[in-house]
Order: structure tokens, then C-alpha cells, then sequence
């Protein structure tokens, strides 16, 4: 390999004065709420590593609150990986592959990516309502009990639902776009040596889009590890505590409590997951890259 | 001269000397890495891991590496039932931790 000439990265010093002043001086003013405590008035008092020590033990009020909340957050994205990106493939595999049906189904497809989130909280809840909504209305028709004001699973199955009517789309629209580069000289040989469908699925199709696969992993769980707006809208983090994600408990915190300190804390953690996270994902990704580049070259 | 300068009223950064270290140590070693990128240009190399790996991204690992085991040193002590925690012993881990990374990842 020949050695990297970084002199491109100068042309990111304009980013980089604007993240300055999105991010780095935000997060540098989290450290710093997070080791001190505050009555407000822009007044602190030093704690040291107090809010830490709290935040990590399980058994004080800030520590339970934390495990619970970083438990559901698991809990939610494993399930929306687990129906998003097999429903996604198997969207895009169904999706025609010429025609007008392929601008009708794209087009369709991409409307619930446009609804901002909020938006989307909103249209989920009056849709679960049992008086004004279509589906609370017609679920309680059928004699289900369905609230998901009171009832946790009733809240758990409305937010993952609509998670997964606002953004399996983003996994069809991937995984079309990794079928769409597969030549049809694989599809021929296949049909030559009478494969059948599972055999291209699995030798053929999923090992192409395996690239993009890692991509909406990353993104769904970055953005359903994040998520904030639509539970927030729906359930309010309720019934009870049953949907308060770590974002929707730090707002809680730092906004309804005040205890800058706490939340500061709380977020240098959740934030640190996520990086971690992204990191891992960041570097299959360009691993992936790098063996392919070798096997071609 | 300078008077313009308190129109920024960074009050509520609520600065400590701790965190101000913190941060110039790692500015001080961003701004040597880019010295060292600039007067010794590198490859990139695999390691342990098996993934290519510049200064830059040793310096990540280390450092995201190095706030797990503080917090896990936190964590590990509360367990324990220390009520008093000094982080010496977790930034002493971290440097050991941090000088494998740069040696063998």
C-alpha cells in the first residue's frame, strides 16, 4: 500500500468550525455539567465523579432508572432488527423489477421516510385511539383490549409498529438498490444449473447485499438506539415507566428534574454506547470494503 | 484591545480545571498525531484484530477503550462497596491498555 496523502483534510476545516460549535463545545459543556452540580443561576459546585458513581450502581434511584431504560432500549431495537431488515429483504425481493410498477412501489415506499417524526407520534396516535382511531376503533370492535395508554404490551406493539411502518422502507429501498446491481448473467447461470429459488437467495442474492445489509443494520439501530420523538409522542414513556427509552428518562432529567449533573452523566454513557456501537459497525463496514477491493484486485 | 471578548459570556460552560486538562491532552495529542501524519507519513497496518489500523484510529480505540475502563472501574467499585473512588489505578490500566493498542492492534 502506498502511504495516504492527508492534505485533502484540510478541506474539512469549514466542517469542522461548524461542528465546533453543533458539537464539540456542547459535549465539552457536558463534561463539565457532568462532574459538578448545579441549583441553576450558572452557579456549580464541584462532585467529581459522584453522578458517575451513582449512575453505576444499580441499587441508587439514578442507577436502577439507567439499567431499566438501557434494557428496554435493547429490547426495542433487537426487535425492530428482527422484523425491519427480513421484511425489508423480503419487500425488495417481491418489488417488480421493470415497469411502471417500479416508480409507483418506490414512490409509495419512500412517503413514510418524508413524515417527520413528530408527525408520525401524532398520526399513531389518534390511528390507536379506541374512540376517534381506525385501528384502536376496530380492535376494540373485535373485542380485543387494546389501550396503549394502560397497557404495556398494547404501548409496546403501537410504537414498534409504527417504527416499523416509518422505516422498513429505508431497508427495502437498500437492499432494492443492492439487487439492482447483481447482473443478470448470475441469475442466468443460476437458471442453467437449475438453482432453486432458496439457492439463489442465499448464494447469489444476500451475499451481494450484504454491504448494504451492515449499512441499514447501522442505521436502524443508530436511529431506534436514539429514538425519542415518537414514543415520546405516543406513550409519553408510559404506561408506568414501560417505554421510557434512555433519551425520553434524560430529558426527564435534565429538563423536568433540572439535575444537569445527573443527566449529563447519563447522556456521556448513552453517548459512549453509541459511538461504540458506531464504531464496530463502521469498521465491519470498511473491512467488508477493503476484502472486496483485495478480491478484485 | 480585548474588551469584545466578554461579549462571550461562556458562564455557562461552567469550565473546571479537570475537564480543561481533559480536553488540552487530547488536543495536544490530536495536534502531534497531525505532526507526526504530516512529518511521518504512514500505511496503515493490521494487527490482533485483523483490521487496518493508522495511529489515528489507535488513538480512538485507546481513548473510547480508556473511558470504558474508567467507567467499569467505577462500576466495579461501587460493587465492591468502596465509597471512596480514586481513578488513578483506572487511568494507570488505561495507559497499559493504551500501549498494547498502539503496539499490537
Amino acid at each position: 500500500m502506498k502511504p495516504y496523502n492527508n492534505r485533502a483534510w484540510f478541506l474539512v476545516l469549514p466542517v469542522f468550525l461548524i461542528v465546533a460549535f453543533s458539537a464539540i463545545l456542547p459535549l465539552m459543556t457536558v463534561v463539565n455539567y457532568s462532574v459538578q452540580d448545579t441549583f441553576g443561576n450558572n452557579e456549580f459546585f464541584w462532585n467529581g465523579i459522584g453522578w458517575f458513581k451513582e449512575l453505576l450502581d444499580p441499587k441508587s434511584e439514578l442507577g436502577g432508572r439507567f439499567i431499566d431504560a438501557m434494557g428496554r432500549n435493547f429490547i426495542f431495537s433487537f426487535l425492530i432488527l428482527a422484523i425491519e431488515i427480513p421484511l425489508g429483504i423480503a419487500v425488495a425481493l417481491a418489488m417488480p423489477r421493470q415497469g411502471i410498477g417500479v416508480s409507483i412501489s418506490l414512490v409509495l415506499l419512500a412517503l413514510p421516510l418524508l413524515i417527520p417524526w413528530n408527525v408520525v407520534g401524532t398520526i399513531w396516535q389518534v390511528f390507536g385511539r379506541a374512540d376517534i382511531g381506525l385501528m384502536g376503533w376496530a380492535l376494540t370492535g373485535m373485542g380485543i383490549d387494546y389501550n396503549y395508554v394502560s397497557g404495556v404490551l398494547a404501548a409496546w406493539i403501537t410504537i414498534i409498529m409504527m417504527d416499523v411502518w416509518h422505516w422498513t422502507s429505508l431497508v427495502v429501498l437498500l437492499c432494492y438498490a443492492g439487487l439492482r446491481a447483481i447482473p443478470d448473467a448470475y441469475y442466468q447461470a443460476a437458471r442453467i444449473d437449475g438453482a432453486s429459488r432458496w439457492a439463489i437467495f442465499r448464494a447469489i442474492q444476500l451475499p451481494k447485499m450484504n454491504r448494504v445489509l451492515v449499512i441499514a443494520v447501522l442505521l436502524r439501530f443508530m436511529d431506534s438506539f436514539m429514538i425519542y420523538t415518537e414514543p415520546f409522542v405516543v406513550t409519553g414513556g408510559g404506561p408506568g415507566n414501560a417505554t421510557t427509552f434512555i433519551s425520553i428518562d434524560l430529558v426527564k432529567i435534565a429538563l423536568g428534574q433540572f439535575d444537569l449533573g445527573k443527566a449529563a452523566a447519563l447522556s456521556l454513557v448513552y453517548n459512549l454506547i453509541i459511538l461504540t456501537v458506531c464504531w464496530v459497525f463502521y469498521t465491519i463496514m470498511t473491512h467488508f470494503e477493503n476484502a472486496e477491493r483485495r478480491m478484485q484486485s | 484591545m480585548f474588551s469584545w471578548l466578554s461579549a462571550f459570556d461562556i458562564a455557562w460552560m461552567a469550565w473546571t480545571l479537570p475537564v480543561a486538562i481533559f480536553f488540552g491532552s487530547i488536543a495536544v495529542a490530536l495536534l502531534i498525531l497531525t505532526y507526526l501524519a504530516v512529518r511521518y507519513p504512514e500505511t496503515p497496518r493490521r494487527g490482533i484484530l485483523r483490521i487496518s489500523t493508522t495511529r489515528g484510529d489507535r488513538f480512538f480505540i485507546t481513548l473510547l477503550g480508556s473511558a470504558f475502563i474508567n467507567l467499569f472501574w467505577i462500576a466495579f467499585s461501587v460493587a465492591l462497596g468502596f465509597t471512596e473512588i480514586g481513578l488513578w489505578g483506572a487511568l494507570g490500566l488505561s495507559a497499559v491498555y493504551g500501549i498494547a493498542v498502539f503496539r499490537y492492534v
